[in-house]
């Protein structure tokens, strides 16, 4: 294991002599609040640094690196070409304090950008300002109260969420206020049509819905669970967290969603690893429009415009205008796709789920076992009941063979899940070498259990000690 | 799989043991075995008032995080502060080491709840 940087310290070897200052120092920071121990800061000399952070970097994992099947995280390849848009200097070296006069550019494109997503959707207007999916949920669900409230309808004090939700759906709800009532999953792992109308009330502000869900399945029954929800005078949210799957093929708007949250970082193939950063646009239908965050871009004759005044908006819910360097990438996947290409995306990233479902479930458990959307669940019940093999160890032993493993004990609903999502970008050899790996697994599962019960082997680290790291964590340097 | 004769239980696996108007509420051994390694109890506050199928207290472990409902109207009037530093209890005897102690004050929750043996066949169910 590396050491860290504290732990490379060595007294002086970073040391700089700086020439004498030449201005009178004034110190205005009042003694008490002045530091008074010295800053504890390791002292590296400049090339044992880049060697630390250098030796650092080649032991990451990217999508640029190798296969990552992270299920429910669409971790395509981000397309070089947007890093190029992005660093253009008219979007790179701009300020959000400018003119508006001097960033015609960028706000044209944030105007096209909201039309696109419109079309994508089925929305009628969009905020690009949440920073990530999760930030783009609490958008959306303070939306859903600002209607409530402005209607005089405040007894909705409840918010549907499927049993297969993402577990930022109900934790979404929580923050803006909400209690959260689950609906069941029926034996096809849809939403359950009877819980759903017995769950539904004047007291519900509106359900949560991905679509497809979490097990890669089609919720067939969308458009009936959309008018259950509108009849009992709630509002339907789209969480678009699996949106690869139906891009350009069908629309959450189409079928009956009222506020719907994208994944820049996701769907439109901007860097999601390392923090991104991501983007989350909200868009909702017409009626709705008047509570988004301010200031949304308006078109008045040919100039852009950044328009403030919306009294019933719910605000700012970022400083500025989102992350506009993220908006910009995703706007050139889109331009380069084109109508075309990106339903060729979401045609692709079905057809390689597909493909990988066919071919496992020869070896693994496969729950659902039909025709799935951009992903799918497996789980490890025959290695399981043969052997005593668990998720984990299939996941840890996939590092011995390089990939970054899927996610895994997610949804909850299915007991030891592995959740597989490889997205259109893959090619079928790659898909091939991932089957081969998981074929080999199952066999060694079979012969040498405890060669994959003891994975990971050829790793920086062996297996974690997760209990002891979530009961007992250690998480600053403390010098000794 | 463990299922303790005497004990109410209910669909999300906790377990009740009524002794004229409280409860000691904790979870089974099926949802200790599935949940995995506990690492984490949010506890109730004593004297907190829930409705039926309210959830009480949080358990978290390596895999998932899950509620504890109550099955029946309460108010609690004890909690298990022993859990907070210790939440693998749960694991090592999720029977003895109750969660919360509760003063019924719905009844009619618990009506529907398993004895050991429909448990048993509940639990055979869900495999």
């Amino acid at each position: 294991m590396s050491k860290l940087i504290f732990e490379k310290h060595v007294p002086f070897s970073n040391s700089f002599s700086l020439p004498p200052c030449e201005v009178p120092e004034v110190v205005e920071i009042p003694e008490a609040l002045q530091r008074k121990e010295k800053l504890s800061l390791p002292e590296v000399s400049e090339v044992e640094t880049i060697r630390h952070f250098t030796e650092l970097s080649r032991k990451a994992y990217g999508v640029d690196s190798g296969f990552y099947p992270l299920g429910s995280c669409t971790m395509k390849y981000n397309p070089k070409i947007d890093e190029w848009a992005a660093r253009l200097p008219g979007f790179a070296n701009i300020h959000p304090y400018q003119p508006e006069e001097t960033v015609q550019g960028a706000l044209e494109l944030m105007y096209e950008m909201e039309k696109m997503c419109c079309e994508i959707a089925g929305m009628d207007r969009f905020t690009l300002q949440p920073a990530a999916g999760a930030h783009g949920e609490m958008t959306g669900v303070m939306i859903i109260k600002a209607y409530h409230k402005k209607r005089g309808d405040e007894k909705r004090t409840k918010i549907l969420v499927p049993d297969s939700a993402h577990g930022t759906n109900p934790a979404t709800a929580n923050v803006v206020g909400y209690d959260v009532v689950e609906v069941k999953s029926n034996d096809r792992g849809l939403v359950d049509i009877e819980d759903l109308k017995a769950k539904m009330s004047d007291e519900v502000a509106g359900l949560m819905l991905t679509n497809p869900n979490t097990l890669g399945l089609f919720e067939e029954e969308i458009v009936k669970i959309a008018s259950i929800v509108h009849e009992g005078g709630g509002l339907l949210y789209y969480d678009g967290a699996n949106l690869n799957a139906i891009m350009g093929v069908c629309r959450p708007g189409d079928m009956g969603f009222d506020i719907v949250h994208l994944n820049l970082h996701k769907t439109f193939g901007t860097p999601h690893g390392g923090g991104g950063p991501g983007s989350g646009p909200v868009g909702v239908k017409a009626f709705l429009a008047e509570f988004l965050p301010v200031p949304v871009v308006e078109k008045k004759g040919d100039k852009y415009v950044l328009d403030y005044d919306r009294p019933e908006s719910i605000g700012k819910v970022k400083n500025f205008y989102g992350n506009f360097g993220v908006v910009v990438k995703a706007y050139t996947y889109i331009k380069s796709l084109g109508r075309d290409g990106l339903k060729d995306v979401a045609y692709n990233a079905v057809l390689n789920a597909n493909y990988l479902r066919h071919h496992l479930s020869q070896y693994y458990n496969v729950p659902y076992n039909r025709l799935c959307k951009h992903e799918f669940i497996a789980n490890s019940k025959f290695q399981h009941d043969k052997n005593g093999i668990t998720t984990m160890d299939i996941a840890k032993r996939l590092l011995d063979y390089g990939y970054h493993p899927p996610t895994v004990y997610f949804p909850l609903i299915v007991h030891e899940a592995i959740m597989i999502e490889p997205t259109e970008t893959e090619t079928k050899e790659r898909l091939d070498d991932f089957i081969k790996a998981m074929a080999d697994i199952a066999r060694e599962a079979e012969e040498e259990p405890e060669k994959v019960k003891n994975a990971p082997h050829t790793t920086v680290v062996k297996r974690i000690d997760e209990v002891g790291a979530a009961r007992n964590p250690i998480v600053k340097w403390e010098e000794e | 799989m463990r299922v303790e004769s005497g004990l109410l239980y209910t669909q999300n696996h906790e377990w009740l043991k009524v002794e004229g108007d409280k409860a000691y509420i904790g979870i089974t051994d099926y949802a200790q075995e599935h949940l995995g390694d506990i690492v984490f109890v949010e506890l109730p506050e004593v004297d907190a008032e829930f409705d039926a199928e309210d959830s009480i207290a949080v358990v978290e472990s390596v895999k998932a995080v899950s509620s504890v409902y109550t099955p029946v109207g309460c108010t609690i009037v004890e909690v298990n502060e022993e859990l907070e530093s210790s939440p693998e209890l749960l694991n090592e005897d999720c029977y003895t080491n109750w969660i919360a102690v509760v003063e019924i004050t719905d009844k009619s929750g618990l009506d529907e709840l398993m004895n050991a043996e429909e448990y048993e066949a509940f639990c055979a169910e869900q495999e």
